[in-house]
């Protein structure tokens, strides 16, 4: 029994009680993802499965036979920064870094979202297929990251420019 | 985490033969369920994947909509003819969670979550009904702004922490079971329990009885829907109040109305006695004051959440009003 991660099979662990997460960090030192409340709160620990962000501490890995799991280490190298990792540079989209492989895996799985039109909760009208990356979308879309230093106007800021049409406006439409 | 073991149900007969023993539990997309297991509230002997299960939405032959229970919360609510017959259920669905939770949680699972009531998880420090039937209810007297002001009782006042299910109550939707004996159908409004004096059972569903599918009526052309959620935060965040309602108007009076409540008691909520009151009088603000007074007249609010009866009446009125205004 395998899963693939960030491109490479890797072995379905034998006792059912450990996480996707604890799977990651410990048995394939895939320290990237971080574990925060370790409860499904703060969103520290999202990863990409089968392209879908989903929270590893609340994943079993024996569920993920045969899906492909994509971690912060799958999205880029120091030498070839995904374009997201490299805005949140530009932007100060972090202080203590702890959220940030969370944010930007969610951002990413948020882009796929929006981009197969799923409405949120501040989608006015649910008959249109196209959404629009707006400031409210974003916030509302990325809810599920908590970024404890406060740097979510950087966070905001990075997204935007990387996944936004036009640049944002500020105000709530 | 106690010790349990795993399996992949390869159908449905196969999950409920599965299922049938002591100890097992089926396994949605775990977001509740993992985490009671790591906090020892929940300690199945097995667990019996059935995501891989009923994961289609299909257009009934009158009209109406199938729901598999393994379809994840995202899919149910991007789906074209939810969006478009159903919005409150869309609604619905997005205001719960947040997008990673939604991506992993199915529709069964999300029906048969358990309370948040923070002393129902605190297995160190509290007492709970509902966790050690018998051992008391710290929340009564305790921090319970969060808690139930219908239909509670002197053993348990958690809530129902679902807004899916609460568009569902409004919606009239149908619960498809299969359990040893066969198949068989329950109203969603009819599934979970007020508490009583054994808050510990919480639904209908018998033991090793498996959630398959829901099932939606035909939506009325005509009607109006909408799902209201007032909450601490804007979003990520459980309901204080929140109202899903559907309204028919003809010529100035009520022809139909439904309208559920959540996070005001142990279930997604029917206000039968609120639509009787509305159903053919006028759609008036009037009247929906006097319906929501109607409805809330046997609420009991506790030390910290008098504040939600309030809520309750002015949210209900004001989801009315935006209904028949946009009617009118």
């Amino acid at each position: 029994m395998t899963m693939i991660v960030n491109g490479e099979a890797a072995e379905i662990p034998r006792d059912p009680r450990v996480s996707l997460l604890d799977f990651l960090r410990d048995d394939l030192n895939l320290s990237g993802t971080k574990k925060g409340c370790d409860q499904g709160a703060c969103g520290a620990c999202t990863v990409l499965v089968d392209g879908e962000r989903v929270l590893s501490c609340l994943s079993l890995a024996v569920q993920m036979e045969g899906r492909s799991v994509t971690t912060i280490e799958g999205l880029g190298t120091p030498g070839h920064l995904h374009p997201l990792q490299q805005a949140f540079i530009e932007h100060d989209g972090f202080q203590c870094g702890y959220c940030t492989p969370g944010q930007i895996c969610s951002a990413i799985g948020m882009a796929a979202e929006i981009a197969r039109g799923v409405p949120s909760h501040v989608t006015t009208n649910l008959g249109d297929d196209a959404i629009r990356l707006s400031h409210d979308e974003l916030r509302e879309r990325m809810s599920g990251n908590l970024c404890r230093c406060g740097a979510y106007n950087g966070i905001v800021a990075a997204i935007a420019e990387t996944f936004a049409e036009a640049p944002l406006a500020e105000a709530a439409e | 985490m106690n010790r349990f073991t795993y399996a992949r149900a390869a159908d449905t007969f196969d999950a409920v033969r599965q299922g049938s023993d002591a100890g097992v539990k089926y396994l949605g997309g775990g977001t509740n369920l993992v985490d009671l297991m790591r906090e020892t509230i929940e300690k199945p002997a097995s667990l019996v994947d059935v995501t891989g299960l009923s994961r289609e939405i299909e257009e009934l032959p009158g009209g109406g909509l199938l729901i598999g229970a393994g379809v994840r919360n995202t899919a149910l609510a991007e789906h074209r003819l939810v969006r478009q017959r159903y919005s409150l259920l869309t609604r619905a669905v997005v205001s719960g969670a947040s997008a990673q939770i939604r991506n992993m949680a199915t529709v069964g699972g999300n029906v048969l979550q358990r309370t948040r009531c923070a002393y129902f998880y605190d297995d160190a420090g509290s007492r709970c009904n509902k966790r050690s039937p018998g051992s008391g209810c710290d929340a009564i007297d305790g921090f319970n702004r969060n808690h139930a002001i219908l239909g509670a009782s002197t053993s348990c006042v958690a809530v129902h922490p679902s807004d899916m299910c609460v568009a569902l109550a409004a919606l009239d939707a149908m619960v498809h079971l299969r359990g040893d004996g066969g198949e068989r159908r329950i109203a969603l409004a009819d599934l979970h329990c007020l508490p009583g004096d054994r808050p510990d059972i919480e639904t209908m569903l018998e033991p090793g009885e498996l959630i398959t599918g829901i099932e939606l009526p035909p939506a009325s052309a005509i009607s109006r829907s909408t799902y209201r959620k007032v909450r601490d935060r804007s979003s990520y965040a459980f309901a204080l109040v929140s109202v899903a309602a559907v309204l028919e108007v003809e010529e100035g009076h009520v022809r139909n109305v439904r309208i559920a409540l959540g996070g005001v008691a142990h279930k997604p909520w029917r206000a039968m006695r609120a639509e009787a009151v509305l159903r053919g009088g006028p759609a008036a603000s009037l009247a929906f004051a006097t319906a929501a007074d109607a409805e809330l007249a046997e609420a009991r609010p506790l030390s910290g959440n008098a504040f939600k009866i309030k809520l309750a009446r002015r949210t209900m009125v004001a989801v009315l009003e935006e209904l028949a205004g946009e009617i009118a």
